[in-house]
């Protein structure tokens, strides 16, 4: 069991980034279809800064910085010159596989060492499962936190919330609309790209194209899973890292492995059908603007 | 969703422009930077371009998905002038042969499947024996027993590499248990790396996998097992985990194919070559006593001049039939046909 917990642990932390960063940027207003691609430049870029400096620190950085510079395309395609949110997305994504494969191209065959653990408090099964992880694992958990934090108890949290629900109504108070929602993409780009470097240094420190393997698009659909909830998110982020590993796990318990295979997205749709009974609750959650360009009019 | 994406993001790469006397073509059915299968395939198109130089221009069209999208790419290469199209995965078969009908003077080259015609040849590795000297040196290797196999496909090519594994461990060692894990992906290192550690968590203390990334070799050399690598030497990513890999070299068949195109002497085959024409070859033995690498050595040659069979009888599957008799080898068509787990081995066999 304490295996499976720990995997369970480490295979969560890739969504917790993305998709936390997708929530701010959603819940602003924009959606942003291009995880996948921003998480690879991510990626790559954060394979190739540690590799040549050594430093896993100034590597997560270098990624987090490739995030922001795919999101800032994207923003002023879909934000400043209002450009159709999913289309400009969707090309992000294409133009991360293709360029990252460009990148990445000598570093196919390198290895790298994985970004250090932190010692494990040996105490009990519980802290064994808990501690030992790198930085990263917990640094996504708290900016998790730190996001759910800002949403709900700042005022500019608020105001976030505020433009993602009316952007007209936000415009006519005087809120930046734009600024918020370049703000929240460039976050949710950083958010990416270290979700990119988390695989590419600490969970397989490796490059290999396409190597995010389509997490970037589970993210996104977590974001939906968790009607744009962090706390759900968090759980909904475990709770689909868990089905994956018991894959693994599960099959030395003879489970037929076909089951196996289908059993997270069973979950994800069962999960859906949940939360979707209760209408209410997923609308008043929902980014009401989301996808909607803004064009101010006076 | 992401495969029609990657459809999308596939464009055609035409890596040299002069007049040639022949364009070849390669369908690939994952990234060049997977540094397995396909990065094994496209050393093949290097080295056919390093051997005839200016003479032939070679195209690649990479992540192709099995399917619809691979029949319009194959079609878009036969169409634009291409004389030979190599399409390298077994998921491209039928989209092959449809365009092979409709194109009779280009030649087409299919690797895993068995649909022939005029002009459409076959070929394939015998990546069985290299499984039979890593499943050598894993059943003296392992101290616990129990060997891991990650899995991508239950298909006759991967059953018949756990087969073939078990049944050379099982001879070394016959308490030898082995434990398949099913990843349903060719190429998804985090779940690859998740696989190995499921294995080693469960006990097993040596891993060897049917997928193409070395992210296996890594999560072992990290977990302190031993490992094998897959279509590539992988040794840099586990040095003091990797023991050799199966490496898969095209280049002597792409060079000797072309050729024959060039001089006219090209004829629809059915290749299946092994350790014998160099096509599957063994990466240099590590960390095992000497005794071990030389019986793995010894293993090696005696495939190679045909003294030994990987599946020579008996054979026995699970249910306890015996599928190869003894005194006998297991056919061609057998193998390729593999439904079945022998003795020893634990785990789903998804029908």
């Amino acid at each position: 069991m304490e295996p499976f917990l720990i995997s369970v642990m480490i295979a969560a932390t890739p969504f917790l980034f993305a998709a936390t960063g997708e929530l701010v940027a959603e819940r602003s207003g924009v959606l942003n279809l291009g995880l996948e691609g921003m998480m690879l430049m991510g990626a790559v870029t954060a394979f190739a800064a540690t590799s040549a400096t050594g430093s896993h620190l100034l590597g997560a950085l270098a990624g987090a910085g490739a995030g922001v510079a795919m999101a800032l395309v994207f923003a002023v395609l879909a934000i400043s010159l209002m450009a159709n949110q999913a289309a400009t997305g969707l090309a992000l994504t294409i133009f991360g596989i293709g360029a990252s494969g460009l990148v990445g191209q000598p570093f196919i065959g390198q290895p790298l060492d994985s970004l250090a653990k932190l010692p494990v408090w040996d105490a009990t099964a519980l802290t064994r499962v808990i501690t030992g992880h790198d930085p990263m694992t917990y640094l996504a958990l708290a900016m998790a936190g730190g996001v759910a934090w800002f949403l709900y108890r700042t005022r500019a949290g608020l105001a976030l919330r505020a433009v993602g629900d009316s952007h007209g109504s936000a415009h006519a108070l005087g809120l930046p609309v734009t600024a918020t929602r370049y703000a929240a993409v460039l976050f949710g780009g950083a958010m990416a790209g270290l979700g990119g470097a988390y695989i590419s240094i600490a969970y397989t420190p490796m490059w290999g194209e396409n190597m995010t393997a389509g997490r970037g698009w589970i993210a996104l659909a977590l974001v939906v899973f968790a009607t744009w909830r962090p706390g759900r998110l968090v759980a909904g982020a475990y709770l689909f890292a868990a089905v994956t590993q018991a894959q693994f796990y599960g099959q030395a318990l003879a489970i037929p492995s076909q089951f196996l295979a289908m059993a997270p997205y069973l979950a994800t749709i069962a999960a859906l059908v949940v939360i979707s009974r209760d209408k209410a609750l997923t609308r008043a959650n929902a980014p009401a603007c989301l996808g909607r360009p803004f064009r101010p009019d006076r | 969703m992401r495969r029609t994406l990657a459809a999308l993001a596939v464009g055609l790469v035409a890596t040299s422009a002069a007049a040639q006397e022949l364009k070849v073509g390669f369908v690939y059915v994952g990234p060049i930077g997977d540094f397995g299968w396909t990065y094994q395939h496209d050393q093949g198109r290097l080295a056919v371009e390093q051997a005839f130089g200016d003479r032939v221009e070679t195209t690649y069209v990479e992540s192709v998905p099995e399917g619809a999208d691979a029949e319009r790419v194959i079609r878009q290469l036969a169409a634009s002038g291409h004389g030979l199209i190599f399409t390298t995965s077994f998921g491209y078969m039928d989209a092959t042969a449809k365009i092979a009908e409709q194109f009779p003077d280009v030649k087409f080259e299919h690797a895993t499947g068995y649909k022939t015609a005029a002009n459409l040849a076959i070929y394939n590795a015998r990546f069985y024996e290299g499984r039979a000297v890593i499943g050598t040196i894993a059943g003296r290797m392992t101290r616990t027993n129990r060997i891991g196999y990650i899995a991508s496909f239950p298909i006759p090519e991967v059953i018949m590499g756990v087969n073939a594994a078990t049944l050379a461990a099982q001879k070394v060692n016959p308490d030898v248990e082995m434990t398949v894990t099913w990843v349903n992906s060719w190429y998804d290192p985090g779940r690859e790396a998740d696989a190995a550690k499921a294995l080693i968590a469960q006990g097993i203390d040596v891993i060897m996998q049917h997928t193409d990334s070395p992210a296996p070799v890594q999560a072992a050399a990290e977990a302190g097992a031993l490992a094998f690598g897959q279509a590539s030497d992988m040794r840099r990513f586990g040095p003091e985990a990797h023991m050799t890999a199966i490496i898969d070299d095209w280049a002597p068949y792409y060079v000797k194919r072309v050729g024959q195109v060039l001089d006219g002497t090209w004829e629809s085959t059915n290749s299946w070559a092994g350790f014998a024409e160099g096509e599957v070859v063994m990466a240099p033995y590590w960390n095992m006593p000497y005794e071990v690498a030389v019986e793995a050595a010894d293993l090696e040659r005696a495939i190679r001049l045909g003294r030994t069979h990987p599946f020579e009888g008996p054979v026995v599957d699970r249910d306890g039939a015996v599928q190869v008799p003894e005194g006998e080898t297991a056919s061609d068509a057998h193998l390729l046909s593999m439904g079945y787990f022998v003795q020893g081995v634990v785990g789903d066999l998804p029908k």
